[in-house]
């Protein structure tokens, strides 16, 4: 066993982990707490990819900037969705067959739209740290996974903070479990839950930044996710998010040990697996409510 | 003579809620019971899991002699057991008459051994769209009746799948005087014909004149179980139910 | 209209359908007319689960490339059978290899059902949005699996020789495309058999209310298990003639991302609730995808269709066929 090689396995999954918890926060919002089975999530994040890849080589602004600006935009664009979502099926009660279809053209869409767009090359941004790397001993930290990992714990404690501290969060904790409740509080159910799907959507921009940072992006890529975001979901507990985090680490990990050792063809197995697991074994998760 | 239906020590908890703290229950074959308690306290969750809808963690049910434990739903709707639900569910893209086709051919046939032929399930179908008074709906989509209609519906579907015991989930609610005296004879009828019936209900007039076992139900606990009579007289009934 | 008669009339329809193409003359008719059709068998096994049972499959792709594939795999061993067979077996090996395309077609389905038994008893016990998410899922992982597997040629594509001729029919497209109208035939035909029956009783009750299906004593799993099975057999089937049809296979042709989206917008924009919504779905969006294919791009083709899949979703919710009839719903009003 070759440790050095393993040791930095480990540290590069649980990097990359830190990235997909960010990448997974919107899911573990729109799935886990509202019941939304948004699988156009992974969409939204190549936008944002494609959109701070824009911005980066037209005005060189480095795209974590770039993803911090576009907030309100994408949280206005996750408003907008919901709201056609909620008219035009949650509130006729309509099969989830139907809500399902909606967001699987939206991914679809999206997808053509940026292949014609931008084509099918590899998109990459610069920014100064990508290439240089931390070295400890035989530990490398690239510093392009290493930063997306801190932003991504930020965004992760800031979504923590925000459902645990403000009446706002709390609130959509609650319409996850007890709508009749919230109404009675004089909440707006309709109103916490469009507020809780652009949060969703807004986290998509900061990860399409973090994604383009980590590897270069192609409109594809986001089929790849779909299956990796919804097995962290999974296996943390739908609405947990501490428990997405811990999720997170462990299929990054996973996923690299058996890309180091396997090859990286492999990667994308890893985390179907794990969702069928995990949904044939314990499907409430690791934390689940 | 044994319990057709025996509950012991039912408990059921949802996170940290516990919505069923140790049920006993007894129902005997062909017995009219009635089972009452404020909103909340475990009715509807009992009656789910009695019937497979949920699965109990704790406590054991056993039907006609034989042990439910760990039987989906369909099967103990196949070895006798009937419900109607609470909040009605319709099949909505099916007629009156095709929904009420579903227990025929999935309970009934499949009981009998022997295939129902087409114009039986239709006569039988009629039959009990009649004895509901839905029969000049029979051929309307469940999104053109009335709330009260709705109920009938489900009455009459958890009647479709020929029970040994079936549990009427507040089946009369909303119902005028009359309708209510409608359904308590018809309930009365399918009693005597040899069904055994749980009725779930608020109106009390209709629990008291058909009832003759009265269980009372309060924050998933059981806290009386006797003559009607003797339990609306209970202390603790009283302070329970009327203090709500 | 009992089934075997309806079976007779829509092999009327098919032959009709062949001799005016074979009157036409042109080859590029059967070619494109051999996708229109694939589709109705990709569109009509889609809706047995998707329309009639309610349950999503994003990943109509998967199943059907792993039609396509296992016909790569029994092809690829016809040819290296003295390669991996001892020798006292080979001569045997030879005699029955390499099987006839109606073989493969069976064993591709057979192969795909299994699969989709397999999913299906892992992830149909929870709520449907999970069995959708699985599906997707699965295509990315089979796809992962065919990319790794280089006896199949893996990420660089296997070659298939067409043969040139068949007796009979003459040029081998044109075989190709019997075989496809067989399954069309035999798919609508099964799809509208289970409409009219006690299974499709039990499906509609499924997508309906689960648990009320439940409680009325239909055996949700069993039957969805059987739905699940039933389609991906037949997504498999119309993925077996594939590799003959495209002459060399790459995993990125097999599952294809307009395979997912046309399995899907097709039934939804023909409508889900009957066996002529995925048949109209897929003559309409196919007929117009061979068009704009050749006079637009095929990503904006891809568009539209995604486009059209949005718009139906939200405004005509039972397709063209839930259309027609509300249309003359309204009209018999007085």
């Amino acid at each position: 066993m070759d440790f050095p090689l393993l040791i930095n396995a480990i540290i590069a999954g649980l990097l990359i982990g830190g990235f997909y918890a960010a990448v997974t926060a919107g899911i573990s919002i729109s799935f886990g707490m509202l019941d939304i089975v948004n699988i156009a999530h992974p969409a939204f994040i190549i936008l944002g990819s494609y959109i701070a890849y824009i911005v980066n080589i037209k005005l060189g602004i480095d795209p974590i900037i770039v993803s911090i600006i576009m907030l309100p935009a994408f949280y206005l664009l996750g408003d907008v969705i919901y709201r056609v979502y909620y008219q035009s099926f949650e509130k006729r009660g309509a099969e989830s067959l139907r809500g399902l279809a909606f967001f699987f053209g939206v991914l679809f869409v999206t997808e053509v739209v940026l292949i014609l767009t931008f084509g099918v090359d590899y998109r990459y941004v610069e920014a100064p740290y990508i290439g240089p790397a931390l070295s400890f001993s035989f530990v490398d930290l690239p510093l392009r996974i290493l930063v997306p990992f801190i932003v991504s714990l930020v965004l992760f404690g800031a979504l923590q903070l925000l459902v645990s501290r403000t009446f706002t969060g709390r609130a959509i904790m609650a319409v996850s479990q007890d709508q009749l409740a919230l109404r009675l509080m004089a909440v707006d159910p309709i109103r916490i839950k469009r507020i809780a799907f652009g949060c969703s959507i807004a986290t998509a921009a900061v990860a399409g930044a973090l994604l383009i940072i980590i590897q270069p992006v192609e409109p594809s890529v986001g089929r790849e996710y779909i299956g990796r975001v919804f097995a962290i979901c999974v296996l943390g507990g739908l609405g947990s998010l501490p428990g997405t985090l811990i999720a997170a680490l462990l299929i990054g990990v996973v996923e690299s040990i058996t890309s180091t050792f396997y090859g990286p063809s492999w990667a994308p197995a890893v985390s179907f697996g794990f969702l069928l697991l995990t949904l044939a074994f314990r499907p409430s998760g690791l934390l689940g409510r | 003579m044994s319990a057709l239906l025996q509950v012991r020590g039912i408990s059921k908890r949802f996170g940290g809620f516990v919505a069923l703290d140790g049920i006993n229950l007894d129902v005997q074959p062909g017995e009219r019971l009635g089972l009452i308690g404020p909103n909340g306290s475990g009715k509807s969750t009992l009656v789910n899991c009695i019937c497979g809808t949920l699965q109990n963690e704790v406590g054991t049910v056993h039907f006609d002699g034989q042990a439910m434990d760990g039987l989906a739903a369909h099967q103990r709707t196949h070895r006798g057991l009937s419900r109607s639900f609470q909040l009605p569910r319709p099949f909505a893209s099916l007629s009156l008459a095709d929904n009420l086709k579903i227990p025929m051919f999935y309970t009934v046939h499949k009981r009998s051994g022997t295939p129902l032929h087409a114009d039986n399930i239709d006569a039988r179908c009629a039959e009990l769209l009649r004895l509901v008074g839905l029969a000049a709906k029979a051929h309307h989509r469940p999104r053109d009746l009335t709330q009260v209609e709705m109920r009938k519906l489900e009455l009459a579907r958890a009647m479709a799948a020929e029970p040994k015991l079936l549990i009427a989930d507040e089946a009369m609610a909303g119902l005028s005087q009359s309708e209510i005296s409608e359904i308590l004879a018809l309930l009365k009828r399918l009693n005597e014909s040899g069904i055994t019936i749980i009725l779930i209900e608020h109106i009390m007039s209709a629990v008291m004149s058909f009832s003759q076992r009265l269980v009372v139900l309060v924050t998933g606990k059981k806290i009386a179980d006797g003559k009607p009579e003797a339990v609306v007289r209970d202390p603790e009934v009283v302070r329970a139910y009327i203090g709500e | 209209m009992r089934t075997p008669l309806f079976a007779l009339c829509a092999l009327a329809v098919a032959a009709l359908v062949f001799f005016a193409l074979r009157l036409i003359g042109n080859e590029y008719y059967f070619v494109a007319g051999y996708t229109i059709v694939q589709y109705i068998v990709l569109a009509t096994a889609w809706n047995i689960l998707g329309g009639y049972t309610g349950y999503v499959n994003f990943g109509s792709a998967a199943f059907f490339a792993v039609g396509a594939y296992s016909s790569v795999a029994l092809i690829t061993f016809a040819n290296s059978i003295d390669d991996l067979l001892p020798e006292s077996v080979a001569p045997l090996a030879h005699s029955i290899f390499p099987l006839p395309l109606g073989v493969m077609v069976v064993i591709g389905g057979l192969v795909s059902g299994v699969v989709g038994y397999g999913m299906g008893y892992l992830t149909l016990r929870l709520r449907g949005a999970f069995f959708a998410i699985a599906t997707l899922a699965l295509a990315v992982v089979l796809q992962t699996l065919v990319v790794n597997w280089d006896f199949v040629g893996g990420s660089s594509g296997a070659y298939v020789i067409r043969p040139d001729s068949v007796p009979l029919v003459g040029s081998y497209v044109q075989y190709l495309f019997i075989l496809m109208l067989l399954m069309a035939v035999v798919a609508v035909t099964i799809a509208r058999t289970i409409e009219h029956s006690k299974l499709g009783y039990g499906f509609a009750a499924i997508r309906d209310d689960e648990l009320a299906a439940e409680a009325s004593g239909v055996p949700t799993l069993q039957l969805k298990l059987i739905a699940t099975a039933l389609s991906g057999a037949l997504m498999g089937m119309a993925g077996a003639p594939f590799p003959y049809f495209i002459g060399f296979l790459q995993p990125q042709s097999a599952f294809g991302l307009e395979y997912a989206v046309n399995s899907i917008a097709m039934p939804m924009i023909g409508g889900t609730m009957s066996w002529v919504g995925p048949l109209i779905g897929a003559i309409l969006l196919g007929t117009v995808q061979q068009v704009a294919n050749v006079t637009i791009s095929s990503a904006v083709n891809l568009l539209i269709v995604g486009l059209l899949l949005i718009g139906f979703v939200i405004v005509a919710p039972n397709g063209i066929v839930g259309l027609v009839q509300d249309w003359t719903r309204a009209r018999r009003k007085p």
